[in-house]
């Protein structure tokens, strides 16, 4: 089922894959790194993201519908890296797919990323909570 | 070779001031010779983002730990990875890290299991580096790698298995995971994801003490009559007696296990590090909820 991966996300998990351990952690630091900043009209406003719960940082997600396609938003603060990590791959690939792309992916995706045995497992729950809320907001923007 | 220990007065109340450290004595120590600063985080990326300089990086998950059974490395692979990280047997080993220090207590304590003599805690930890706004690098220290002997883990003096437990019952026993989770209102604390247990409750018997009382606001840990309060006071933990402290898998109670060693001065003070996740899964062990510690069932 892997191949219905919508390209962005397919090239990413190819990124991962194609490095082995420890370089893996360094992209996802790279990844962090380019999480940008939340944009002003959300941060102003609490009620218009999402805490996602699963995660043990403080994170906080919005989605946003328009003709261009689903665009997410995230902020996590600095000290939590590896959340951001995960917040910048999923804004990244799913930015500009259709709601319908979106419901597509996978709940396992982020454990494909070839991280599992980086990371323990409470932490890449964080990031399925993460494509999980996405992915129900995604279909409450849509209406 | 031993580094000289921190003789600030705020440690000297402790029962063993030399298993502290602080930020100003690490700034001024940093390239002592026979000194390894070692930081271990939750979030296994945060050493990455920036770190004191001189500091090597040991992850809980994938370092301290087996990858195939649910223990801790054995003397050989501690030795293999003391040895790559350029940390000697005789090495003043300082941990800190983010949480309050709960994965450096954590990763102090593995090391402890094997007896690695002198080991430290920055009190603090990195919050306190970071919020006095202390030299942060991002550049990795090239150490040379050393020949650390192979010692075999020692799991009967400051580890203890279930079978322990069961047996440990009606003697000291400290929950230090959140009011909820001893309350059995969940498996996981306030704002962690629910995992990882199928009953939520408390071993029989045991005090709620969350480990976060031994902090202050800044991280650093409250003074010798404050943990007396704590600890000998409401918790009733008499001098001669032994303990286990436990929480969801370890760590925390790594925390707690330090207080009540190293600062109080307990002895034959003991980590359940199957803690909650082994406890809460198992059949047939006793569980209590509620806020009340209940009964120690009758003896094997």
């Amino acid at each position: 089922m892997t191949s219905e991966l919508p390209a962005a996300l397919s090239e990413i998990r190819e990124e991962f894959l194609a490095l082995s351990g420890q370089d893996r952690l360094q992209l996802l630091l790279e990844f962090a790194n380019e999480l940008p900043e939340l944009p002003a009209r959300f941060a102003d406003d609490p009620a218009l993201t999402e805490r996602v719960v699963e995660c043990q940082a403080p994170v906080y997600i919005a989605i946003e519908v328009d003709d261009a396609g689903v665009h997410m938003h995230a902020t996590a603060p600095r000290e939590a890296p590896t959340t951001r990590g995960f917040a910048s791959i999923l804004s990244q690939g799913l930015d500009g797919l259709s709601a319908q792309e979106v419901l597509a992916i996978p709940a396992d995706f982020p454990l494909s990323l070839g991280l599992t045995e980086l990371i323990s497992p409470l932490r890449l729950n964080g990031m399925s909570g993460m494509l999980s809320r996405a992915q129900r907001l995604t279909v409450e923007k849509s209406k | 070779m031993t580094v000289e220990f921190d003789s600030s007065p705020a440690f000297a109340g402790f029962a063993h001031p030399e298993r502290l450290v602080s930020t100003e004595w690490l700034a001024e120590h940093l390239a002592d010779p026979g000194l390894v600063i070692v930081e271990s985080d939750e979030d296994v990326l945060l050493y990455e983002v920036g770190h004191i300089p001189g500091a090597v990086k040991v992850d809980w998950h994938t370092e301290l730990n087996d990858p195939v059974t649910r223990d801790y490395l054995d003397g050989k692979g501690f030795a293999a990875l003391l040895s790559a990280k350029g940390i000697s047997r005789d090495s003043t080993v300082v941990f800190y890290g983010d949480k309050s220090n709960w994965w450096a207590a954590y990763a102090l304590w593995v090391f402890t299991l094997f007896g690695h003599e002198d080991v430290r805690l920055l009190d603090g930890g990195r919050a306190k580096w970071e919020s006095e706004g202390r030299e942060m690098t991002t550049e990795k220290p090239r150490r040379d790698t050393t020949d650390y002997p192979v010692v075999e883990r020692d799991d009967t003096t400051v580890r203890a298995f279930r079978e322990d437990v069961l047996d440990h019952l009606g003697a000291p026993l400290i929950d230090v995971r959140s009011p909820e989770e001893y309350r059995g209102e969940r498996t996981t604390a306030p704002a962690y994801p629910e995992e990882g247990a199928l009953r939520a409750g408390h071993i029989p018997t045991a005090r709620n003490v969350p480990w976060s009382r031994a902090a202050a606001e800044d991280g650093t840990f409250r003074g010798r009559d404050e943990l007396e309060a704590i600890y000998r006071g409401e918790a009733g933990v008499a001098e001669s007696e032994p303990v286990i402290a436990y929480c969801r898998i370890g760590e925390r109670s790594s925390h707690t296990w330090f207080v009540l060693t190293h600062l109080l001065g307990q002895e034959n003070v003991r980590n359940y590090d199957g803690s909650w996740t082994e406890w809460g899964s198992a059949v047939r062990v006793p569980i209590a909820r509620g806020d009340e510690p209940g009964e120690a069932p009758a003896p094997r």
